[in-house]
């Protein structure tokens, strides 16, 4: 049991900073021991824990735990753990620092109990995150990272405006759901779904993670759009909105997936389809449709982390992560190949794997609800997602037509990381219910009914057979797919240079025109006094003549009125 | 001896040792003295705070001449509250300052010390006097100061930035002083509660309406107030050290006061936004200075150039919150006016750190500096995260604030410009971070030590009161709403159409 005042956010904070001055095998052992000793911490909360202060005579909660928080803070935790040991040979204290920075701000993210201190981690979390993306140490990464860093600073500044307004409205800053209308409502709503990666606000992510460290990205993939999954279940459950946008997001990322040749760029864009999957949970809000978002984001993390973590290990043996560069892997990595396999079918929901006994709790949810097109739609998805993940990047990474790379199999500590992982996906697909026994609603739900194997399975047999007889049209192109990303990487550049230029040519213009009196005298001044400097006198003019304009602007309108 | 007695000293003592100061030779002795007044001033200013927090009015008449016929001094919040970031500022600064000034400054430092002396007595003054004629003799006391000590940066640009800024300077007086003509000539007096009883009686003067019409242009000019500041940026830029961050942090502050007292106090609200229409000019004037301003920096190749530019916008911030005509919104601007003196003597001085141990403030020759000196650098990045208003720092309690009165006055697009001029902010921040840190130092580059532990000491310290006064509000808040309240009367009810 740990002490009401050790908030887990806290302890990780704190426990952070050794992490910059430890070195060696002193820093492995604290990277291991720390996410240990705040897993521990999160098991020791009850719930119905609720911890509130006052400051600033605003009525904080910075910890209030129930069974939708603690689902989440369980798998931060977890997943924590396991990309630290992933990460664990990675000679980079700024890496770690901010990885355990960005968990901690995610951990207090889920705890808030209130707007404010949502909002405060909300903001840690971004200012954290980006260094696992900047820490890549080149040109490419530096941009992407710059462009996520606007993009969230502006989702914050959203969620900013929204919690004022919804305190100037309500008198209150209870973070429980929120009454619809109101400009409150959409502020916050819409800074979520930037977090929540969905369309059209979600170019961010599939801009940004494939350029982080081998080891951020595993990172990244679990906190930022998952804490964007459990605010949305929290304040927007039920919200028919987020049933279609969850729905548009599934078929999204699969669409965009298909297209895109990197690796990790095709599982960043697997990231928003399977987003989607939970974010229609929350849109359809029956307790079924919440329990299922929960605990597929708790799968999703683990199996996500660990197909990252399979393309992070080639990228971090091979230096590529282009298909069209890949290929024949298998050969000298053959764990690295298996154990992405179990993410790729646990992220397909094939039966005996994690996604399977999450996955379709939503789906139920959605026919239970009677909600047929929505159905269909997502079983759609999850064809093209078996199609990607499961297949395609594997056969034109692993098997496939050889590039001749013959990498080392992956270090030991990156091996034993996936390992748990897979384990652990595994181990949730033949006994679901430990599962579900901590989800925020007891569900009386049975994944193994016949009904669901057969749907799936034929679903998934069918996809796979077409695969194979298509596969020579299949393969990566390397070429770019351009997403909305294009708007603000190319065109904002050019309105903000095309404005700027606009404006000082205007400025020069009304400025001539009005010297042009003076012109003579004021060369003359020029030329006697300030020989040398004449650009400079040119400016003394203006702000004259500026004085003068304000005068008269104050003085017109005030007279005549 | 009373509180009341002793208020007048915040100006006496840094007044009479200025004069003082310029007879002391060498190097120590001026600054000692400098340093003492500054510090004597700061805990007198503090006192005359802490007594009149809650919502009493000091007034001291000069030779016990009563007022309207003498000079008064009045204080009540308001101006205790920016007599209290004036002095503040100078007495952390002027410790800080002694290796950088012996630097920057090499010889007759007794002249030097004895202008910053009289520039902070006639800021003081500006700020205490109850006698508009005295502020008029007040502005002109500190600005002939500071062109002076302006002029005595090490770039010879500096001599140019300084015959600028005299000229807009002896510009705004002048209207400062036409103003005051016309409502001397209207009513006889000089006083400013006299002329707060006074004035109404004109009704619908057309010379008032010009009166006070001078008056806030003079006044915007010594704000900074865009399209009139291009005074500001290479008066910043080229001005020694010191004088950058002292005067980033308390001179337009000062203005911004002096102008909010004529305009809510001797004229009174009332008469001041239905006579001229002040309200649409200020919002028009305020959200093209948080554009012009943060856009101007986005482009700046000088860091310290780039930080003047972001105060012409950060100027905008507070007039917006004026233009609003609200308690909440004129709260936002006192509460900004503090902190923005804070965030901005953090950034001024780590900059000032960066110009002593690197030798340059071109942003291309901070490449990879963030290696050599950490702590200044992110003491800088630490400050900029204030100036864009994250929480927990001073920055974001007055974004708080401002965006609260913006929602509260029903003004939704406002909100919308402050969270992108606040972006812009996060460019411009961001830039120096990324050349700092992430770019490598170009290996014919000169190499560069951290500045030493008593130097960034100061620096810290302001730091860390961003971060203070981001978590604990009592102070700043309650005296910013005090000082909007001693200011209004609580008379700004139904202004608004």
């Amino acid at each position: 049991m740990m002490a009401a005042w050790l908030h887990p956010a806290l302890l990780l904070g704190l426990g952070a900073l050794p992490l910059a001055v430890l070195q060696g095998r002193a820093r492995q052992v604290w990277q291991l021991a720390l996410p240990a000793l705040v897993l521990l911490s999160v098991i020791g909360i009850e719930s119905g824990t609720r911890v509130s202060l006052e400051m600033a005579g605003l009525e904080l909660v910075p910890l209030r735990a129930d069974g939708l928080s603690l689902v989440f803070a369980y798998i931060f935790a977890l997943v924590l753990f396991i990309g630290n040991i992933f990460a664990l040979k990675v000679d980079d204290g700024a890496q770690h620092v901010a990885a355990a920075l960005y968990a901690a701000a995610a951990l207090g993210a889920v705890f808030a109990g209130d707007l404010v201190t949502l909002y405060i981690f909300w903001e840690i979390m971004v200012v954290a995150s980006v260094w696992l993306i900047w820490r890549r140490q080149n040109r490419t990464a530096y941009e992407a990272g710059f462009r996520y860093l606007i993009v969230h600073a502006l989702g914050g500044m959203l969620l900013f405006a929204g919690v004022i307004a919804y305190y100037l409205t309500t008198g209150s800053l209870a973070f429980e759901p929120l009454q619809d209308g109101g400009m409150a409502f959409y502020l916050i709503l819409i800074a979520f779904l930037i977090n929540a990666a969905a369309p059209p606000l979600h170019a961010w992510l599939p801009d940004a993670y494939p350029e982080a460290t081998v080891t951020g990205t595993v990172f990244l993939s679990a906190f930022t759009t998952k804490t964007a999954v459990y605010v949305l279940a929290r304040g927007f459950p039920g919200t028919e909105l987020l049933v279609w946008l969850g729905v548009g997001m599934t078929l999204y990322g699969v669409t965009y997936a298909f297209l895109v040749n990197d690796i990790r760029r095709l599982l960043a864009y697997h990231i928003i389809s399977q987003v989607g999957y939970m974010v229609a949970g929350v849109g359809i809000g029956t307790q079924l449709a919440i329990s299922g978002t929960a605990a597929h984001a708790f799968t999703h993390i683990l199996y996500k982390a660990l197909l990252l973590m399979g393309a992070g290990a080639v990228l971090q043996m091979t230096g590529r992560s282009k298909l069209t560069e890949l290929g024949g892997l298998y050969r000298t990595m053959p764990v690295t190949f298996l154990l992405y396999m179990v993410g790729g079918l646990s992220i397909s929901a094939f039966p005996l794997f994690s996604g399977f006994v999450s996955k379709t709790i939503i789906v139920e949810a959605a026919a239970v609800d009677g909600r047929g097109i929505i159905f269909l739609l997502m079983m759609l998805a999850g064809v093209g997602t078996f199609l990607s993940t499961t297949l395609k990047l594997p056969y034109f990474t692993f098997l496939g037509p050889d590039s001749g790379l013959r990498p080392p199999e992956a270090p030991l500590n990156m091996r034993v990381a996936m390992g748990i992982a897979a384990l652990l996906c595994f181990a949730i697909g033949i006994m679901p219910g430990l599962l579900y026994a901590i989800l925020p609603y007891a569900i009386d739900y049975n994944a193994y009914t016949a009904s669901h194997l057969l749907k799936e399975m034929q679903l998934l047999l069918f996809t796979g057979l077409a695969f194979f007889l298509l596969v020579r049209f299949l393969g990566g192109k390397d070429k770019l797919s351009l997403d909305f990303d294009w708007f603000y990487r190319v065109a904002g550049k050019r309105l903000m240079l095309a404005v700027r230029d606009m404006i000082s040519e205007a400025n020069q213009d009304i400025r001539r025109e009005f010297m042009r009196a003076f012109g003579r005298l004021e060369k003359a001044a020029c030329e006697l006094r300030l020989s040398g400097w004449p650009v400079r006198s040119w400016a003394i003019g203006s702000m004259a003549l500026w004085t003068a304009v304000v005068l008269a602007i104050l003085l017109v309108f005030g007279l005549g009125g | 001896m009373n509180i009341t007695e002793i208020m007048p000293f915040i100006v006496l003592i840094p007044l009479l040792a200025g004069p003082v100061c310029v007879l002391l030779p060498g190097r120590g002795l001026p600054w000692l003295l400098a340093t003492i007044s500054a510090s004597a001033a700061f805990i007198l200013a503090a006192l005359t705070l802490g007594s009149v927090f809650e919502g009493e009015t000091l007034r001291y008449a000069f030779g016990d001449w009563p007022p309207p016929i003498g000079i008064e001094y009045r204080v009540d919040a308001a101006n205790a509250f920016v007599a209290l970031l004036i002095t503040g500022v100078a007495a952390i600064l002027l410790p800080w300052a002694k290796p950088l000034v012996d630097e920057e400054i090499p010889e007759r430092q007794g002249s030097f010390y004895a202008l910053f002396l009289i520039a902070l007595a006639g800021l003081l003054g500006i700020t205490l006097t109850g006698d508009v004629f005295n502020v008029f003799v007040f502005l002109e006391i500190s600005s002939l100061a500071t062109y002076g000590l302006i002029a005595h940066g090490k770039d010879r640009r500096a001599l140019l930035a300084a015959f600028r800024y005299l000229i807009m300077g002896t510009v705004g007086a002048t209207f400062l002083l036409i103003g005051i003509a016309f409502i001397y000539i209207l009513t006889g007096s000089l006083n400013m509660v006299d002329l707060a009883e006074r004035l109404p009686a004109l009704g619908d003067s057309r010379a008032l309406q010009v009166g006070l019409g001078f008056i806030v242009v003079g006044l915007a000019i010594k704000l900074a107030l865009f399209p009139l500041h291009h005074w500001l940026p290479n008066a910043y830029t080229y001005a020694p050290t010191l004088i950058t961050t002292f005067l980033a942090a308390t001179a337009t502050k000062v203005a911004l006061y002096v102008m909010l007292r004529f305009i809510f106090d001797v004229f009174g609200p009332q008469y001041s936004f239905t006579a001229l229409p002040l309200a649409a000019v200020f919002m028009a004037l305020a959200i093209a200075g948080m554009f012009a301003g943060s856009w101007m920096a986005i482009f700046q190749r000088n860091i310290k150039r780039m930080l003047a530019y972001s105060s012409v916008a950060q100027v905008g911030y507070m007039v917006l919150g004026v233009s609003l005509l609200s308690l909440a919104g004129l709260t936002a601007a006192f509460l900004h006016l503090f902190n923005h003196g804070l965030m901005k003597a953090a950034l001024f001085a780590s900059v000032g750190l960066i110009a002593y141990q690197a030798g340059s403030l071109r942003i291309d020759d901070l490449r990879g500096i963030g290696r050599q000196m950490p702590w200044t650098l992110t003491a800088f990045a630490l400050a900029g995260v204030s100036l864009i208003g994250v929480p927990p720092t001073a920055g974001f309690i007055s974004k708080w604030y401002l965006i609260g009165a913006a929602v509260e006055a029903d003004q939704l697009w406002l909100v919308a410009l402050i969270l992108i001029t606040s972006l812009m902010a996060l460019i411009y921040i961001a830039r120096i971070v990324e050349v700092a840190w992430l770019q490598p130092r170009p290996d014919d580059a000169p190499a560069v030590n951290e500045a030493s532990w008593l130097l960034l000491l100061p620096v810290w310290i302001l730091v860390a009161a961003n971060f203070y006064f981001g978590l604990d509000t009592r102070l700043t808040v309650g005296a910013a709403s005090a000082a909007a309240q001693a200011l209004t009367g609580g008379a700004l009810e139904g202004l608004l159409p």
